[in-house]
């Protein structure tokens, strides 16, 4: 288990993610293409979101720009009260580096590189010295319940396995947000449920998670749903309540 | 993201596909070991030349007569306006010593031949290649050294005794191979009886022309046995004061002749010949033969180079993923440039330590008979183009690799 301090026992002056009218037009003249058409979007501390839409709806740009992936075209982009838009390509790398931890469909481990080496990896980007950095990534590894597969190249590992170890590298930087494309995506259902519910136990211990899924009932894990069409969204739901101390702080 | 830390994640990279680096490799070791070798071929042939050379004395003009018809053509005006013999005389060898009109001619020695001239020794018998007829002074011009025995001097050449010096080769023919044995053993020229007193040390063979195959005699009985008595030479042997004023002092030898032998330079009847010219001519030689294999090394090793950019390319299409995954967690442009730089200077760097190391063995054997002598500064020039060629060639696929956007290379299937 992680020794850091719980996230929730902080009070936050802003939000992680603060979307402000922002648009993503790709092309030019007729062959312009909104892929996101004047979206604002916020998302809490400890929040829990589910990213809903059909292909084309504009959530795989939304994702890019949550991820510091891709820059929006109109509109600006806060990520834990940092603005975006202003920085140079080597502060968007730090950006992703510090705050983010990305989990893909696809799990997108290094080949031919050792579970714990993958999940070492962003903290050698972070400037972390090598012996700690071995020590972290064994501990969050154990936290993912992989602890005894420290040693397995990606190959020698299941779906679901594999994607224990991409989440365990996600959280290794302490990110203050969690973004998750399509998840489970690759995995039979029972993985999918052991990854969901790996989701639940992080969000239970006060995380962010954003989480990009087409699947209704994969998104029904979440604490609020947003659905998105032809990039606007067109449904916020919240599906259950955050403890009252993140509401307060939230308000 | 230091240094350290690119070269661990370069080194998995090369370690990664085994088989295709050390391919790679070879190219370039192949290369910088054709440079070293080749290289080390061309000096060993252009330093066996000049070795060569200097063997024979550097700082020796040869004065002799013209035998084309060149110089005293039959145009009666100029024949007719002369009083005397134009060949070569002890009285022109004697001009050149004028400390005043040739300064830079350190001494002289006047050279009479015959030719076919056979040697015998009890029941060895040789023909001799050179035979010379002249003073003492011949043999500090000529780089002679002895071997065993004494020169003849003044004394003889005024005496006329009948001694003689023999070369390395006359003296194996002759008594075998302790050509000691030679000193003091009477042998016969052309019938006549000499006593030996000394045997020159060999100079080696330069290929076509054999300097150990000689006897020289004094001057007096040259002319009295073989010649008969003219004051005419073959030709005179002059020695500048360095190698440096070779020039200075062909001048002087020309416009003291010219005026002895009412001559120009249109219709000289003598030549003179100039080992520094020759050495001039053998060293450009070589040199235009080192350049020539330098050449076809370079290309060697630039087939190398581009092989290493070729498999950089492949490398990073190979791992677009890969790089997506990077910078998606926090890779910046700069770390990934810096990872495929390191493994292309990986791959080039030990490919370049291998080829001077294959450098070194190859360069070891003689090569179509001359041992090659591998230049220090090959073997840095051949370490840093190694480098260099990594970096050259790696920039491209390394830049390449640093731009690819994230959510590109994350697609990338």
């Amino acid at each position: 288990m992680e020794t850091v301090a719980n996230p929730m026992a902080h009070a936050h002056a802003w939000p992680v993610i603060a979307l402000d009218h922002v648009s993503k037009i790709y092309g030019q003249g007729e062959a312009e293409v909104k892929a996101l058409d004047d979206v604002s979007l916020t998302i809490d501390h400890g929040d829990f979101v589910a990213i809903i839409g059909a292909s084309g709806s504009g959530k795989s740009t939304m994702m890019n720009i949550i991820g510091a992936l891709d820059a929006p075209t109109l509109g600006t982009f806060h990520l834990d009260g940092i603005d975006t838009n202003s920085m140079d390509e080597y502060q968007l790398a730090q950006i992703r580096n510090r705050k983010i931890g990305f989990v893909f469909q696809n799990f997108n481990l290094i080949p031919r590189t050792r579970a714990v080496e993958n999940v070492a990896m962003p903290l050698a980007y972070a400037g972390v010295h090598r012996a700690d950095r071995r020590e972290r990534a064994l501990a969050v590894l154990e936290s993912v319940g992989l602890g005894s597969r420290a040693r397995h190249l990606p190959s020698q590992l299941s779906g679901g396995q594999q994607q224990r170890v991409a989440i365990a590298r996600a959280l290794v930087t302490h990110p203050v947000l969690l973004l998750a494309d399509e998840p489970t995506g690759a995995l039979d259902s029972k993985a999918s449920h052991e990854i969901l519910d790996l989701f639940d136990t992080l969000h239970a211990q006060g995380r962010t998670v954003v989480m990009i899924t087409h699947e209704a009932s994969v998104a029904e894990r979440a604490s609020r749903l947003v659905h998105m069409r032809d990039g606007h969204i067109i449904a916020d739901e919240r599906l259950r309540e955050l403890p009252t101390t993140q509401l307060e702080v939230s308000l | 993201m230091n240094i350290a830390e690119s070269f661990r994640f370069a080194l998995t990279g090369v370690l990664a596909n085994k088989m295709r680096s050390i391919l790679t490799t070879l190219g370039i070791l192949i290369g910088i070991a054709a440079v070293i070798i080749l290289l080390a071929v061309g000096a060993g042939t252009s330093n066996a030349i000049k070795a060569q050379i200097a063997k024979l004395g550097t700082n020796v003009l040869t004065v002799s007569r013209q035998t084309t018809a060149g110089g005293r053509g039959p145009t009666g005006a100029v024949a007719g306006t002369r009083s005397r013999s134009t060949n070569l005389t002890t009285a022109d060898m004697a001009a050149l010593t004028d400390p005043v009109l040739a300064p830079d001619v350190d001494a002289v020695a006047p050279v009479v031949s015959a030719a076919n001239v056979t040697s015998t020794y009890q029941d060895a018998s040789h023909a001799v290649g050179t035979f010379v007829g002249t003073t003492p002074q011949y043999f500090s011009i000529a780089n002679d050294t002895l071997a065993a025995g004494s020169l003849f001097t003044d004394a003889d050449v005024t005496a006329s005794n009948p001694t003689v010096v023999i070369g390395d080769t006359v003296a194996q023919a002759l008594v075998g191979s302790r050509t000691s044995a030679a000193v003091g053993q009477t042998i016969a020229l052309n019938g006549q009886n000499f006593v030996v007193s000394g045997v020159l040390t060999a100079k080696g063979s330069s290929g076509f022309n054999d300097p150990d195959d000689i006897v020289v005699i004094p001057l007096s009985v040259a002319q009295d046995k073989f010649t008969g008595y003219s004051p005419s030479l073959a030709s005179i042997s002059v020695q500048a004061r360095s190698s440096d004023v070779m020039n200075q002092a062909q001048n002087e030898i020309q416009s003291i002749l010219d005026a002895r032998h009412s001559v120009t330079s249109a219709n000289r009847d003598y030549v003179i010949r100039n080992q520094a010219q020759v050495l001039t001519t053998a060293t450009s030689t070589t040199t235009t033969l080192t350049v020539l294999l330098g050449a076809v090394a370079a290309i060697s090793l630039l087939v190398g180079g581009i092989g290493v950019m070729n498999i950089m390319l492949v490398t990073v299409t190979e791992r677009t993923r890969e790089i997506g995954i990077r910078k998606a967690i926090g890779a910046s442009r700069s770390s990934i440039v810096g990872q495929f730089l390191i493994e292309s200077l990986i791959i080039s760097v030990i490919g370049g330590i291998l080829g001077i190391a294959v450098g070194f063995i190859g360069s070891a054997f003689p090569i179509l008979g001359t041992q090659p002598q591998v230049q220090w500064w090959t073997v840095w020039v051949s370490f840093l183009v190694s480098g260099a060629i990594g970096l050259i060639f790696g920039i491209y696929p390394a830049n390449k690799a640093a731009k690819l956007r994230p959510i590109d290379a994350l697609r990338y299937e």
